[in-house]
């Protein structure tokens, strides 16, 4: 990427990707400690969470799923408020019952998170129908696996959505793994991007560690989504640098692969990015760098303060 | 999964292990026993690596993350000469498999005149214990025993487990083999000579003649946890485990009924439509006149289960509340009147 496409808001991407990173660090800590809700790692991720999130509007609404803290906080959710979460406490985003896994935060757009996988795909379309139909600006931002895209629900969502025209980035994190399978005991070639082709949704692969690749594409994906309101999908190539849960499993790593990509972390890629375009210096970064994990350290004494839910919650919130 | 099963020197014969363990020495046994059988699903040759290397690639297979696909390939093959046992991993995901398991594989056999069998069995893990929250941990085993033709299972003991796991192999209908997470990683005493332990036999845990508690799961030990409290007060309770959901082993129960007059049914899931409402409503219909007391349901809330751990925890019936339920009935002697539980 050559530094005069880098925007002033460059620093901004950088700072919530160190923000991600201390959130996913400090996670990664408090598993290895025992005695924590299990929790899957966006760790290695948050350069697709925060160039696609930046290029979203207020109105925009989010879908995602049991890998969604790079997400949820790219679009400005409190910390403190996701790990009260994580740890079934009553201040958490959805008062400690969601877990880790189906965080929603629907004052930030953030709506019907789903850790059924592909569950997130069944619902990008009808609130994308309702946007359309009830005249709202927001176009919907679906967030998802390569897992996710071998359900049989990632077909029919993408075809209803290109037969109805409706306003929806999918956005596929092609992070190479499924669960404890990886992505090529699963299909034969190595994309998802041409599956959404032939079904007639435009789609674009990207280089899921590059936050000002995966910026420019979606802002370029979003501006085409407003303007003809028909879908598109982005397949972001990037990888899950930790197990499928953590605390980590390592049993299924493939080493060599793992080692290559550890060489493509998407924070030092724009670290080395801004420095060499001379838009940052390390000391600046460096205290960057200390304020996001100061802000973790503050949102794990909130979450740590608050209590649990009291047991009259059990059948709070059933029926509307 | 590693089978680090110890070895019990009293007798060659008996080892403890884990649930988990012993589902897989009972698909392991059952695979050497029979080629048909075979084994897929998502990361079953990964975290099974002890069946691959025995079984190898053809018969232990990843499969891609396609819940509906995993369930009627199993349903298809089954039909058509092999005996598949496929891994859905947890009971909601079974959602997305259920059109092949009920609408082909509980029907097909009847609707075709009996040309086809479905020799087949669905792993899928449920109940609390792991925090995860109602997308994972959901007790919906009653919806497939409300479904036709298909066979429902779900033990509270590794030896049950490895018993009950070698039966729905052999059987020839389609099983649904539920797993309580929260027993999965107790250790209990398995005979690794026994024989199957077969389809539709509840046990009698504990003999007593002044209340059947009547459960399944996780909830078998609550009972038991109760039972002890009570025999403390003089209360002798009889607690059954069902084992078999579908089909119901009513003797059992009505047997008990008709000897302790008192009836307490235990589960995890849900209590509208629930496997409890079933065993009241039978023994209503068939032990009515041995009834002291009003039957009486313990069961989880009608609500999806929250991830925050003392809500998951509050959720399944406790030994406590069994215990109250169960001086309550046995207070009311011997009048047949409304109680309010
Ligand atoms: C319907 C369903 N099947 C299986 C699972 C268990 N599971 C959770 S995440 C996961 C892997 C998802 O892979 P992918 O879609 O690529 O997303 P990633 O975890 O790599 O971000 C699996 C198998 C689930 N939650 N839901
Ligand atoms: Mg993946």
């Amino acid at each position: 990427m050559s530094s005069t496409a880098i925007s002033g808001s460059a620093l901004a991407l950088l700072e919530r990707m160190l923000l991600i990173r201390a959130y996913e660090e400090k996670l990664i800590a408090l598993s290895a400690g025992g005695q924590f809700p299990a929790v899957c790692s966006s760790f290695g991720q948050e350069a697709a969470a925060v160039g696609v999130v930046a290029a979203l509007g207020a109105a925009d609404q989010i879908l995602t799923n049991h890998r969604s803290a790079g997400h949820l906080l790219a679009r400005g959710a409190d910390p403190g408020r996701m790990l009260a979460e994580v740890m079934g406490r009553v201040d958490g985003y959805c008062r400690g019952r969601s877990g880790s896994l189906h965080i929603a935060a629907r004052e930030l757009g953030v709506v019907l998170t789903s850790t059924i996988v592909g569950g997130e795909l069944s619902l990008a379309t009808g609130v994308a129908l309702a946007q359309q139909t009830l005249g709202r600006r927001g176009l919907v931002a679906c967030f998802f696996g390569d897992g996710a895209a071998g359900e049989g629900i990632f077909h029919e969502s993408l075809n209803l959505a290109a037969t109805w025209g409706l306003p929806i980035l999918y956005v596929c994190e092609n992070n190479q793994w499924q669960a404890y399978v990886h992505r090529r005991e699963t299909m034969l070639g190595e994309h998802i991007a041409p599956w959404a082709q032939s079904l007639g949704v435009e789609a674009e692969r990207v280089d899921g560690n590059d936050v000002f690749a995966v910026h420019a594409a979606a802002e370029a994906a979003c501006e085409r989504i407003r303007a003809d309101g028909r879908p598109r999908l982005l397949e972001l190539s990037t990888y899950r640098l930790r197990g499928h849960l953590e605390p980590d499993d390592p049993q299924a790593a493939d080493a060599a692969e793992l080692a290559l990509w550890r060489e493509r972390d998407p924070l030092r890629h724009c670290i080395a990015t801004l420095l060499a375009g001379g838009h940052a210096d390390a000391a600046g970064i460096e205290r960057m760098s200390r304020a996001a994990h100061a802000r973790i350290e503050a949102a794990l004494a909130f979450a740590e303060a608050s209590p649990y839910p009291a047991a009259d919650e059990l059948l709070a919130d059933v029926y509307a | 999964m590693t089978q680090n099963a110890s070895i019990n020197p009293s007798s060659l014969h008996h080892a403890v292990m884990s649930l988990s363990d012993a589902l897989d020495t009972a698909i392991a046994e059952e695979m050497r026993r029979d080629p048909r059988v075979l084994m897929f699903g998502e990361g079953v040759a990964t975290k099974r690596c002890a069946l691959l290397d025995e079984f190898g690639a053809a018969r232990v297979r990843n499969t891609p993350l396609a819940e509906a696909i995993i369930a009627g390939t199993a349903v298809g093959a089954a039909a058509s000469g092999l005996r598949p046992i496929a891994d859905l991993l947890f009971a909601p995901f079974l959602c997305y498999a259920t059109d092949a398991l009920v609408n082909s594989a509980g029907k097909l056999r009847f609707m075709s005149g009996g040309q086809f069998e479905f020799p087949l069995v669905t792993l899928a893990m449920s109940g609390g214990g792991w925090g995860v929250g109602a997308q994972h941990n959901h007790n919906l085993e009653a919806w497939f025993v409300h479904a036709p033709g298909l066979k429902v299972v779900m033990p509270s003991t590794p030896a049950d487990a490895r018993g009950l796991l070698k039966a729905a192999i052999r059987d020839d209908n389609p099983v649904l083999f539920f797993v309580d997470i929260g027993l999965l990683y107790q250790p209990g005493e398995v005979a690794l000579d026994a024989d199957i332990v077969p389809l539709g036999r509840a046990r009698v845990v504990r003999a007593g003649t002044d209340v059947s508690l009547v459960a399944y799961g996780k909830s078998v030990g609550a009972c038991l946890e109760a039972a002890a409290q009570l025999a403390a007060a003089g209360i002798e309770a009889e607690v059954i485990d069902l084992r078999t959901l579908k089909p119901l082993d009513t003797e059992t129960v009505l047997a008990s009924v008709r000897r302790s007059g008192r009836l307490i049914v235990v589960h995890e899931a849900s209590q509208s439509c629930g496997v409890g409402a079933e065993v009241a409503a039978r023994v209503a219909e068939h032990a009515w006149s041995a009834l002291r007391a009003p039957i009486v349901r313990l069961c989880g809330p009608d609500a999806p289960v929250a991830a925050s751990f003392p809500l998951e925890q509050a959720f399944a019936p406790q030994p406590a509340a069994i215990a109250a339920a169960a001086h309550r009935l046995c207070a009311r002697e011997p009048a047949v009147a409304e109680v309010n539980v």
